[in-house]
């Protein structure tokens, strides 16, 4: 892999950007890995990247339907931040904001991570108390937070509504500073780069068909391009990932839905934060091109359509209206769905199965971005050693049965 | 949008007259001290969520106020049918099927 620098821009624009190196080969599948990855997204493609680089294991393919990053890692807000309210989540989720510090540098790929702060508002009395609740818990457990008031809020956001006879008044908020975004396309290239100047085999329009076991074990996986055997298979598949179980006759506790988000047209900055709001299921902030990026909410039944209702649009764009009258003029660009897989308890499934050598990472739901490097990092451990990391140990799928659900809906503040 | 026909008034109405319950055919333990965790775990929880033909409850909230069941395809968002509570479905992820391998074989000949 040759590296990316100052000197190799200047360099490479004296032969008019012609002869970069591609940033990763095209390689035909082998017969034998050691590790088959299903899914070519940010999570997957972080998880092969850990994989060689922590664990040495570098005879690894991962396979995609698309191409890489094509899915949900291109269909989300990048919202990146931490301020989980149980231990379990904000362990997971902290290990993650921690590796996004240095990620850039790690990848050698600028993947724009911006700590540009994240605001989840309250708007009214209980909201208040839990968002105090939920500070008090990150700051226990080392995450930055502030509970801010109306006056407060509104000047780190000073086009937010203040005006305390709205439907849904801004009475606070939480402040996680060392939250913001990242690029998104950036973040898969730059795993799939990496992963891929360590020998990992990136597959692209290869779709599992079919995953092929032998006496309770994993031999290989069936695809659109032949038989392709591994002893340790992941899926980490997102809103397909209860069609990858059906391939074995597992049931997950997920549910498939589409969520949705939608840009508009480019405008001046006007908004240098994050803002969500977990009760009108509204999440907005501006993308360095200027277009105001909002998140919206999901779809309340099952759908693998990436696509959502209009009414869910509808009730996101009115609550963001309110909140920023000026808002309302600005047209919309583009609007689209991306199929997530909601757990119950609003928390990843990061696992082994009863079946030796399938593993999943899934159950991200509508909140996976942020968690790009960490469930990468984690999952490769947890491939490894075929022993759980001490982060991910708490996200089995056997706590569905034990009753040791990790509840996180609503009190994250997560926007669903 | 749906539009979703409620068995019970007999009319198509908006999707957003009513609110969606999950998967149908789930049938509540008749002795739930005697299950086992991992089966009360499954009930609870676990779900079948096919890319395909889905059996699922909805609840016509600001209708009638009952639940009744749907088919519909969770890909193409197409609803098959609508049907009271209790009874079974008459079109199915294998009835399509045998349909579609029927209409095949009317073109073959």
């Amino acid at each position: 892999m040759k590296k990316y620098s100052g000197f190799s821009l200047f360099k490479h624009s004296l032969s008019h950007h012609e002869n970069w190196q591609a940033a990763w080969r095209s390689p035909q599948p082998k017969k034998q890995y050691d590790v088959i990855i299903v899914g070519g997204g940010g999570h997957g493609l972080a998880t092969a990247y850990y994989l060689a680089k922590v664990h040495g294991i570098t005879n690894v393919a991962v396979l995609e339907k698309g191409y890489l990053g094509g899915g949900n890692t291109a269909r989300n807000t990048t919202i990146v931040r931490s301020n989980y309210l149980w231990d379990e989540a904000s362990k997971l989720y902290d290990h993650s904001l921690d590796l996004w510090k240095d990620l850039s540098q790690d990848l050698n790929y600028n993947v724009m991570f911006s700590q540009r702060g994240v605001l989840n508002l309250g708007h009214n009395l209980q909201d208040m108390r839990d968002i105090e609740r939920r500070v008090n818990a990150n700051r226990l457990n080392g995450i930055d937070g502030v509970v801010l008031n109306t006056a407060e809020v509104k000047e780190i956001v000073p086009v937010i509504n203040d005006s305390q006879d709205i439907r849904y008044p801004v009475l606070g908020a939480s402040w996680q500073a060392t939250g913001g975004v990242a690029r998104h396309d950036a973040v898969a290239w730059g795993f799939a780069r990496g992963a891929d100047s360590f020998g990992v085999d990136l597959i692209q329009q290869c779709e599992v068909t079919d995953i092929i076991t032998e006496d309770g074990a994993v031999v290989g996986v069936q695809t659109t391009q032949g038989f392709i055997g591994s002893k340790k298979v992941a899926c980490v598949t997102a809103g397909n990932s209860g069609v990858m179980a059906a391939m074995v006759g597992l049931r997950l506790p997920i549910e498939s839905r589409p969520l949705q988000a939608l840009v508009s047209e480019p405008v001046k900055p006007i908004i240098d934060t994050v803002v969500m709001s977990n009760a009108v299921h509204a999440y907005v902030s501006q993308s360095d091109k200027g277009d105001l990026v909002i998140g919206a909410g999901t779809d309340s039944y099952n759908g693998y359509g990436q696509r959502g209702s209009f009414h869910i649009v509808e009730h996101t764009l009115s609550a963001i209206c309110e909140l920023f009258p000026m808002f309302s003029r600005v047209r919309m660009n583009r609007a689209w769905g991306g199929v997530v897989d909601t757990c119950p308890d609003a928390c990843p499934i990061i696992s082994k199965t009863n079946i030796k050598g399938l593993y999943f990472n899934c159950g991200w739901g509508t909140g996976g971005f942020k968690a790009t490097p960490g469930s990468g990092h984690v999952f490769a451990h947890t491939l490894a050693h075929d022993e759980a990391h001490p982060f991910a140990a708490p996200f089995s799928l056997d706590r569905f049965n034990t009753g040791h659900l990790i509840d996180e809906h609503g009190a994250a503040g997560v926007a669903h | 949008m749906h539009h979703i026909y409620c068995p019970y008034c007999e009319e198509a109405r908006e999707e957003e007259e009513y609110s969606y319950t999950g998967e149908a055919h789930i049938e509540r333990p008749k002795d739930p001290a005697a299950m086992t965790d991992e089966a009360w775990g499954d009930y609870l929880f676990f779900r079948s969520n096919p890319r395909g033909i889905h059996h699922e409850m909805w609840y016509h909230a600001s209708g009638c106020r009952r639940y009744f069941n749907v088919t519909r395809n969770t890909q193409s968002y197409e609803i098959h049918e609508t049907y009271k509570m209790g009874k079974l479905p008459t079109i199915t992820a294998k009835t399509i099927a045998a349909d579609a391998l029927v209409a095949q074989q009317g073109d073959a000949s």
